[in-house]
């Protein structure tokens, strides 16, 4: 059985249907990058597999745990899947230490001291290490950033969910972001990226995905969807990323 | 110039100013003490309420009803009303304990009930300031609904609200004087006690002034933290 296993999933928002059908697997240590234009059902899919949106129909089963039939214990699910959003979305009134350390005290239940020294060495990673005492006001967007993925790794996952981490970045904070995520996909870190960068998607990604209004109408390696992509959705979405010059 | 004279003799006279003055100040020191237990009642039981208002899911629903009721109730009634309901309803209903406490506690009661109500809606409001995003980042990380509000939501909405907060209370501040009408011996009774005795009505502004030098220094410390605000909103935007 697959890691994550989204079968015939369906949610709507009123009216207005935003996933048709989803089916879709991810295996332990693979990267599958979700590409598609804004508003093609990306961010839901990916908050449907956290639950922080409940799907209409169909089934997810995250590590041999069937997470949609409302039985499920969210908090003890969301521990052990880590999600990144567009806006960071760091608490404010915290440090970048305290961020970082909130969830593994609060949540698991560590204690202070050993919470902090994981965090510290998580920083280190991150390159952030002189930054644990500042508030995240100070940071630029892609240090922001970076805690924000520490902030998710130090709850040590088994899944993490990127939301378009990188659409809310000045292009020159960019790299320093992907690059994290390239040294997780390396890690063998399992992910599910929602992403519009197209070439950084090539790059990691075992599995593509293309959306186009709440279905998955073409799906592939990289290779395959990039350059031979079959759908002519496809073919005229990327063709229009590539004249925006984003790949 | 006999008119003025006749105003100044009955409210502003420094003799009668002096000589009310003892009063009146052991008066304003049960109003500083009555103030001073109901904040901080206030400030715990309106954020309960808070909460309880905004918790979400059906199973809640009739709890954020009481919650509406409590507020609308006291919200709406004359403070004037409740510190007679309190202070003279209670004694008479003749229950243990709580019909025997004093003119003071009914006061301080009253004053709870009514600002409770207020501070409730202050903190409502402040608690659906803090940004969806917010609160999903934090259940995200596996934080309960509980955890998400107490370490999330509440500090950044407590931090927002300080400024309406401290509007809320020297309004609170005014209000202990209403207690007199239930005979508690604070500054606006002893001020009443000293003008039937001596028929002048300085010994009011000795009162007054009391009241206001307690309130500007509150007012102005609530306009330097808007103004502290404003300057790092603008300065965060930028």
């Amino acid at each position: 059985m697959s890691f994550v296993s989204i079968q015939s999933v369906t949610k709507s928002f009123g009216e207005n249907t935003v996933l048709r059908d989803i089916d879709l697997q991810v295996e332990l240590h693979n990267v599958v990058c979700l590409i598609g234009a804004s508003g093609s059902g990306k961010s839901t899919l990916l908050r449907c597999i956290n639950v922080l949106e409940k799907v209409d129909a169909g089934e997810i089963v995250v590590d041999g745990e069937t997470i949609t039939n409302g039985k499920v214990d969210v908090n003890a699910l969301r521990r052990k899947i880590g999600i990144v959003f567009q806006a960071y979305n760091l608490f404010p009134h915290m440090t970048v230490l305290q961020n970082v350390t909130l969830a593994p005290r609060k949540s698991r239940g560590f204690p202070k001291a050993q919470a902090e020294a994981r965090a510290r060495e998580l920083l280190e990673r991150i390159g952030l290490s002189d930054k644990a005492g500042e508030y995240p006001d100070r940071l630029s967007g892609g240090q922001q950033q970076r805690v924000a993925i520490a902030r998710a790794l130090a709850m040590e996952p088994k899944l993490m969910l990127l939301d378009e981490i990188t659409s809310a970045l000045d292009p020159q904070l960019v790299s320093e972001v992907l690059e994290l995520v390239r040294e997780l996909a390396k890690s063998g870190m399992t992910m599910i990226i929602a992403t519009h960068e197209m070439s950084f998607a090539r790059e990691v990604a075992d599995h593509v995905c293309f959306l186009d209004a709440g279905v998955i109408l073409e799906e592939g390696p990289p290779e395959q969807i990039f350059s031979a992509p079959t759908e002519p959705r496809t073919r005229e979405f990327l063709g229009r990323v590539l004249e925006a010059g984003r790949m | 110039m006999n008119a003025l004279h006749k105003v100044l003799e009955a409210f502003f006279s420094p003799y009668y100013f002096r000589l009310a003055l003892p009063d009146v100040w052991a008066g304003f020191q049960l109003n500083v003490k009555m103030m001073i237990v109901a904040e901080a009642l206030v400030l715990c039981f309106a954020l309960g309420l808070a909460i309880v208002r905004g918790l979400p899911g059906r199973a809640a629903a009739p709890l954020r009803g009481l919650a509406i009721v409590y507020t609308d109730f006291f919200r709406g009634t004359p403070l004037i009303l409740v510190v007679f309901l309190v202070g003279f309803g209670i004694p008479a209903l003749q229950l243990r304990v709580i019909s025997g406490l004093s003119f003071f506690a009914y006061g301080v009661i009253a004053l709870t009930l009514v600002y409770t109500a207020y501070v409730t809606e202050v903190y409502r409001a402040g608690i659906e300031s803090v940004h969806q995003s917010q609160r999903m980042a934090a259940r995200s990380l596996g934080l309960s609904y509980m955890q998400a509000m107490r370490y999330v939501v509440v500090p950044q909405a407590v931090r927002r609200v300080v400024p309406p907060l401290l509007n809320d209370f020297i309004g609170l501040q005014k209000d202990t004087a209403l207690v007199t009408v239930i005979g508690v011996a604070e500054a606006a009774q002893q001020a009443q006690n000293f003008s039937t005795t001596w028929a002048n009505f300085t010994s009011y502004m000795v009162a007054a002034t009391f009241f206001i030098l307690l309130t500007i220094p509150l007012a102005r410390f609530t306009d330097h933290l808007i103004a502290k605000r404003e300057l790092k909103e603008r300065a965060t935007a930028g």
